[in-house]
């Protein structure tokens, strides 16, 4: 049973004097419960304005959310049992950091000694518990952080939202925290939606990851299945790092199956049986396609792509190494050091089976097998 | 100060000593004439030392001002008490429109909104003469003439804007997520305006409402124009003091003392607060 019920929603911003903005265009999704979901993409691709949305500080302008079974788009924020963490952290100023996360719990009408447990026990899992008697003007950037994250998880609500959690925070203290807001939500079944543009981030807290890209929503899966099986061309070079590696090419019929060719230094031949029905008709009907291969997936040091190396780089545990075929850019991950220097000519391996094949409209029309 | 050489140091403090003297001058003359009888005034040369009276308050407190020409009955209490009643309503009049007004124009793009905003700041540039003639016949029409509430509504046309304009500077630097935050855990978007907007806005609020009662204070036309005798502030009120038998430059002078003084001990109190809020308003606009 869906928790969150997003159907069909758009939103249209309007301003006179300016065209239209239209944010998000319809936006269809369902979170179930205790589902962690991040909402990825790049600034402006209309993941903050879902997400207030949802929680009613923007108006829907066609479509429909509900929440546990309850219409909820046209209810003020404060009847939608929703807790939102903000950005801009947005704590009360004349209140301490104690106070402010005891604000959000006031309206539940909890006994004194519940509500301090509880914030005692927020305080903990994000470790402010020294600061609880400071006020907001007092502390970092990162801290406030921290004390909008726990007021917001310190509720009972039906959804919690998080818009950009931990943006402010150091790297060591954000995986740290990672780990325990996601047993937190795991263990009392909490529905999270969080914003993000980190996909590590993503990948590492949420179930599934929503890709959102100019407010339409790419894909919406597990994050293997948005690196092994990319719906689209934008969340193929979107997700995975460094991105994947992209070659236009010419298509011909030949052997039963299609060879697509890069010019005259690289072609592939793709056996028609590999191929199920809707794809060989696709790759019939049109004369080039985008092929993408995986980093990870070029073999270095054999095969029968010849490139000219223009970086090498050992990271301490893989090397990526950036070479140039035919006018075009092609870098491979190894986990071993690679001896070669830029100038180099070396081979790469590019496999048949590894190429995901996308069409002229960037759907994808073949998946590389296994990922 | 990075440079702290004696000459320079020297230079400042006679500087500064010239714009304070420049400044003071015309009040401190105004205290040293609220103590002296008519003809110390008028001597020449003026004296700087002298033999201080008390009259000129006794006169005005008393209400009976003795002149050549005889006795003259003055209500100057009653004129300051109206300045009291008169700019005290208009500003709390004022506050209660203006505030959520000014939430209004921060917070929500509304069609019309700039439009109606600017309208409002320019009844502060237009000049009042402009709008009393008609102003005072729309007034006896209505019977509004010789009222406190009349001069308190016109008095709207000078606290108002003033209200407006300052305090939606401070209430668009309010996240409006803290509002946001509020609503979440529970809170009608009512709650959210008197909890949270208004308790944070307190200081621009504050000086909002000193400034404009200050300005309220001070304004002599409309009330000129608008009341009879016994609603006038001290502004017309100290008319009176132009008298048959001459000009009465001592009791002028004290009465001044005594109206500035409520208003000079407000700002002096107030001062960071008018400071931090007009800034604040000069910027936000």
């Amino acid at each position: 049973m869906a928790m969150l019920e997003i159907q069909n929603v758009d939103k249209v911003y309007r301003s006179r004097g300016k065209a239209p903005v239209h944010a998000v265009r319809a936006l269809d999704m369902a979170v179930k419960k205790g589902e962690i979901v991040a909402l990825l993409g790049s600034s402006g691709c209309g993941k903050t304005s879902t997400l207030r949305m949802i929680a009613g500080f923007e108006s829907v302008t066609s479509g429909a959310i509900a929440l546990s079974q309850r219409r909820i788009d046209e209810l003020p924020p404060a009847k939608r049992k929703v807790a939102m963490a903000f950005e801009g952290y947005s704590l009360y100023p004349p209140l301490t950091v104690r106070e402010n996360i005891a604000f959000a719990l006031k309206a539940q009408q909890l006994s004194r000694s519940e509500i301090s447990r509880r914030v005692e026990a927020i305080a903990r899992l994000v470790e402010i518990e020294d600061i609880l008697d400071s006020f907001p003007r007092a502390i970092s950037g990162g801290q406030q952080q921290r004390v909008s994250l726990a007021r917001a998880l310190v509720r009972d609500a039906d959804l919690y939202l998080l818009d950009e959690p931990m943006g402010q925070l150091e790297p060591q203290l954000r995986a740290v925290l990672r780990g325990r807001i996601k047993g937190l939500l795991a263990e009392r079944g909490m529905t999270a939606i969080f914003v993000t543009h980190d996909q590590t981030e993503a990948s590492a807290l949420a179930d599934r990851i929503a890709v959102m890209e100019d407010g339409v929503l790419q894909q919406f899966a597990s994050e293997k299945e948005l690196k092994n099986r990319p719906a689209n061309l934008f969340v193929a070079s979107f997700i995975g790092e460094p991105p994947m590696n992209l070659l236009e090419t010419e298509v011909a019929a030949a052997d039963g199956g299609f060879r697509l060719s890069v010019g005259s230094d690289i072609a592939f031949q793709i056996p028609g049986d590999t191929l199920d029905h809707a794809a060989r008709q696709a790759l019939a009907q049109t004369k080039r396609v985008r092929i993408g291969i995986r980093p990870q997936k070029v073999a270095v040091g054999t095969g029968d792509v010849r490139v000219r190396v223009v970086s090498n780089q050992w990271l301490g545990d893989q090397s990526h190494v950036a070479g140039e075929c035919a006018g075009h850019l092609l870098i491979a991950v190894t986990p071993s050091r690679i001896a070669a220097r830029p100038g180099d000519v070396i081979p790469f391996a590019l496999e048949p089976r590894h190429l995901h094949i996308f069409g002229a409209d960037g759907a994808c029309i073949r998946h590389a097998e296994g990922g | 100060m990075d440079h702290s050489s004696l000459a320079g140091r020297i230079f400042r403090g006679v500087a500064l000593a010239l714009v304070l003297v420049f400044f003071m001058f015309p009040i401190v003359w105004i205290l040293m004439m609220s103590f002296q009888t008519n003809e110390q005034i008028l001597r020449i040369p003026p004296r700087i030392l002298f033999e201080p009276t008390l009259a000129n308050y006794q006169a005005l407190i008393s209400g009976h001002l003795r002149t050549t020409a005889g006795n003259l009955e003055i209500s100057f209490m009653r004129n300051l008490m109206n300045s009291f009643v008169l700019s005290s309503a208009a500003v709390l009049l004022a506050l209660l429109l203006g505030v959520p007004a000014a939430y209004a124009f921060a917070r929500f793009k509304f069609r019309l909104g700039e439009s109606i905003a600017f309208t409002l700041l320019s009844f502060r540039f237009a000049p009042p003469l402009l709008v009393l003639l008609p102003l005072s016949l729309y007034y006896q029409q209505l019977g509004l003439n010789d009222t406190y509430f009349g001069i308190v509504w016109v008095y709207q046309l000078i606290a108002l804007p003033l209200i407006l304009w300052i305090v939606r500077g401070y209430f668009e630097d309010i996240s409006p997520d803290i509002e946001h935050a509020y609503r979440l855990a529970g809170h009608s978007w009512r709650e959210a305006f008197t909890r949270i907007a208004v308790p944070l806005a307190g200081p621009g609020i504050a000086a909002a409402g000193l400034l404009s009662f200050i300005f309220c204070w001070n304004n002599f036309v409309f009330a000129l124009i608008l009341a009879s005798a016994d609603k006038q502030p001290v502004t017309v009120g100290a008319l009176a003091f132009v008298t048959a038998s001459g000009i009465q430059y001592g009791q002028i002078a004290a009465a001044i003392v005594l109206s500035v003084t409520p208003t000079l001990l407000l700002a002096l109190y107030a001062q960071r607060y008018l400071v931090e809020g007009l800034s604040l308003g000069a910027v936000k606009g």
